[in-house]
């Protein structure tokens, strides 16, 4: 018997449809049927979307899943779970497990707990070297073949430059891209912080901007000579955006994307706390890599996401353990726990008027598609296409809610943002055309 | 949260001090973790009740039992023999119990972490913990956590709040009120923890200050930050601009891992640029105060004459650390028995 789902009178926005207007949306069996105005439908399950806005559920290119291995700080069921109240319904998760995601055993086991125990789809990326230790190149071929979507040492940066030129050449056998965590590392040497006066207030050691710049610039040079694609991850910086600007004009195959909290918050979160404050309070759960930035480079990043210039937003899901965030600054790990967050605090762009709703859902949506054309890999992926997996998401633009770390489905507490209200929240994520996860949060 | 009470003190217990006509409740803090917040008032009471402090040391028996039934513990995780030392004898000649906790040879070399070290302390019995750290925010983080007090000995690269105060005890007992002195600070900035707490302290009151080092050596955005967030002083990169006319010469220490960290080419280079010597110091105003945190290597940042000569105050910084050290254990004290508030920051 087939099993109908219709979501009635929602603001339905479809960036890669370019739909914006109230209709209802009809699933069948997991798929898309039909999105159109006062459909009639028998024997469907209703659920009432009337003031929320009804999109494509959210696609994150950049997961820490933390599984195998460290499972301590997160797993695939807690990982997914997570994706889930945050709107997402497909996460690339990244190599950095342990041991590394570099060979098909490692994917195989990976896509085997996400169809077992996850919440929503997971993407693979594999690892650019053997055991992410950037000396020899991993077997990408292989990769590939179990299902890899890119290639990435994420976590470090392909250091060696002659290493990621193989890489980029190597892995364009396959049409993948390598996605780059851009830090000189020489620049950055015992770095925990963005370099600006908030280190110099703090005592701290800090990683300039030219540190990232600088990497930047080199793998758009090996793009470039190389004709391979680059996807630079969570860019930070006023000039590595505009790097990424320039290379994109002349043609280059780059492309980028960027964290929720690199377009939000600033520097001055580690001292002041994101709840401000005279006092210094040398916030861990702000201690991230690439660093909070200054103000000057949150703009950069916005006008950069605004134009085009930055594909997408990706989280940079990067939960840990409470004890390696209750500690010295210099100790503490570096990663915030975003996938829950990522919508509300996005919304600060909207209802700032930077962007509009509809942009900001397709930075979150078709954007990530199209970077990684992760289509090629998931038909309909990113759309509510009659076909398309039924993976939407439900969204209450104006609410506001208290972010609680305690209530995240993440192990991972570590957000600077506890004690804060966000406007703008997911009230339902279906997956697969089941409810992944259905609105628990405490709005306020 | 709530304050533990403090000890009650033994009713036939002599009166403690005879301070000055200072008045103690300009002093509310329970922690002292930096000088970029303690207002000018708290400034001159922490000198006011450190002159007190001196005139007990050099009585011919120097002890009162201010602090009687005091607990104070020294928890250093880096070495260090003129701050501990001094902390020491502050709250012996204040009739303290002092107990030092080496890190290294305590749990913490077992790898437990500073909150549970602190707390540990604090169930011991700990009223004050003075720490030192080599990590820049510890005391925050323990302050964070602790209900005794917390007072910052030096946390990496951040703040030595009492370093900087005995700094400023020594300037205002030679040259009086700093305001419009011009005040010099030479050397390793960038690595000095001596000389931050400094720049906020000095600017607070007044002071005219320049730093100079090598660029290499300059705090990232000292002199471009935004209003009010660091603290309002000079670079000049040329020594011999510097000092012209000082009245304050601050030489800091330039700690031989610099020189392999590539800041500077070399001791030759570096002394030939930045030492101050008595061809340089004859550029400052005359009678001009000479000042190291020490330990000095002389011949680097220091020329042997100028260390030794007449106008260096080395020695009498460390003296006056004691009576600093004093002060500042007795205010907190008093704050302590008061119920102190917490300080900004520190909330729970």
């Amino acid at each position: 018997m087939t099993d109908r789902l219709i979501i009635r009178n929602g603001r339905v926005i479809d960036p890669a449809a370019h739909h914006d207007r109230v209709a209802d949306v009809l699933v069948e069996d997991g798929r898309i049927v039909s999105v159109a105005p006062d459909l009639n439908v028998e024997g469907a399950r209703e659920m009432d979307a009337r003031g929320l806005v009804v999109a494509p559920g959210f696609v994150d290119l950049h997961t820490h899943l933390r599984d195998p291995g460290l499972e301590y700080k997160e797993d695939i069921a807690s990982g997914t779970r997570a994706a889930a109240r945050g709107g997402f319904t497909t996460v690339c998760a990244m190599p950095n497990t342990v041991p590394a995601m570099d060979s098909r055993s490692i994917v195989e086991y990976v896509l085997r707990e996400a169809a077992a125990r996850g919440s929503v789809r997971v993407l693979p990326i594999g690892a650019v070297s053997k055991e992410r230790a950037g000396r020899e190149l991993a077997e990408l071929g292989d990769l590939a073949a179990a299902g890899c979507v890119a290639f990435s040492d994420d976590g470090a940066p392909v250091h060696d430059a002659m290493l990621m030129r193989r890489a980029l050449e190597y892995a364009s056998t396959f049409d993948l891209p390598i996605i780059d965590h851009c830090e000189d590392e020489s620049l950055a040497h015992d770095a925990v912080m963005h370099e600006g006066w908030v280190s110099t207030r703090l005592g701290l050691r800090g990683a300039p901007s030219a540190g990232e710049e600088a990497a930047v610039m080199r793998d758009i040079a090996l793009a470039e000579a190389t004709g391979a694609h680059v996807h630079i991850a969570h860019i930070s910086t006023r000039g590595a955006v505009a790097a990424v600007r320039a290379a994109k004009a002349r043609g280059v195959r780059v492309t980028a994307e960027v964290t929720p909290h690199h377009l939000t918050l600033t520097d001055e979160v580690v001292a002041y706390g994101a709840l401000g404050g005279e006092g210094l309070v040398y916030e861990t759960n702000a201690k991230v890599n690439p660093p909070l930035r200054s103000q000057d480079d949150v703009d950069a990043c916005v006008v950069g996401l605004v134009d085009g210039t930055i594909d997408c937003i990706a989280t940079d899901h990067a939960p840990h353990a409470i004890t390696e965030k209750l500690c010295e600054f210099d100790e503490a790990a570096f990663g915030i726990s975003g996938l829950e967050t990522a919508f509300g605090l996005c919304m600060r762009l909207v209802h700032g008027g930077a962007l509009p709703l509809p942009a900001l859902i397709e930075r979150m949506t078709a954007g990530a598609v199209r970077a990684l054309r992760l289509d090629r890999h998931v038909a309909g992926i990113g759309t509510l296409a009659a076909g398309a997996p039924a993976e939407i998401v439900l969204l209450d633009p104006t609410a506001d809610w208290l972010v609680d770390p305690e209530r995240f489905a993440s192990k991972g507490k570590n957000t600077p943002l506890a004690g804060v209200t966000l406007r703008g929240a997911v009230v339902a994520t279906i997956s697969g055309g089941r409810t992944a996860h259905e609105h628990e949060v405490a709005v306020v | 949260m709530t304050i533990r009470a403090p000890q009650p003190r033994p009713t036939d217990a002599p009166a403690p001090l005879t301070t000055s006509d200072a008045d103690e409740s300009a002093w509310q803090r329970r922690h002292l973790l930096d000088l970029d917040d303690v207002s000018v008032d708290e400034l001159d009471l922490v000198l006011q009740t450190a002159d007190t402090m001196k005139e007990v040391l050099s009585r011919e028996v120097p002890r009162v039992p201010a602090l009687r039934g005091t607990t104070i513990m020294t928890l250093f995780y880096e070495n260090s023999t003129r701050t501990r030392a001094s902390f020491e004898l502050a709250g012996k000649v204040l009739g303290a119990d002092v107990i030092n906790v080496s890190a290294s040879a305590s749990s913490v070399s077992k790898g437990e972490s500073l909150i549970d070290t602190v707390k540990t302390l604090q169930a011991v019995g700990a009223d004050v913990i003075v720490l030192r750290h080599n990590r820049s925010g510890a005391p925050y983080l323990a302050a964070r956590h602790a209900r005794c007090s917390i007072i910052n000995a030096g946390d990496g690269l951040h703040a030595h709040p009492t370093q900087a105060l005995l700094d400023l005890l020594t300037i205002r007992s030679r040259i009086g009120d700093v305001r419009g002195k011009r005040v010099v600070i030479v050397g390793d900035v960038l690595h000095s923890r001596v000389a931050r707490s400094n720049l906020w302290s000095l600017t607070a009151l007044g002071a005219d200050v320049t730093v100079c080092a090598p660029r290499t050596l300059v705090p990232v955005g000292l002199e471009h930050a935004p209003e009010g967030t660091l603290p309002p002083v000079r670079v000049e990169i040329d020594l011999d601009r510097a000092i012209v006319g000082a009245d304050v010469v601050m030489a800091l220490r330039m700690q031989h891992e610099r020189m392999q960290g590539g800041f500077v080419p070399g001791v030759r280079e570096y002394s030939r640029l930045y030492q101050i010597n008595a061809a340089r110091l004859a550029r400052a105003k005359p009678g001009a105060l000479v000042l190291h945190p020490g330990p000095m290597n002389e011949g680097v940042e220091i020329s042997h004459e100028v260390a030794h000569g007449l106008q260096s105050h080395v020695e009498e910084q460390v003296t006056n650390g004691v009576a600093v050290r004093m002060a500042v254990l007795w205010l907190i004290t008093r704050t302590l028995s008061r119920g102190g508030r917490l300080p900004a920051g520190s909330a729970l």
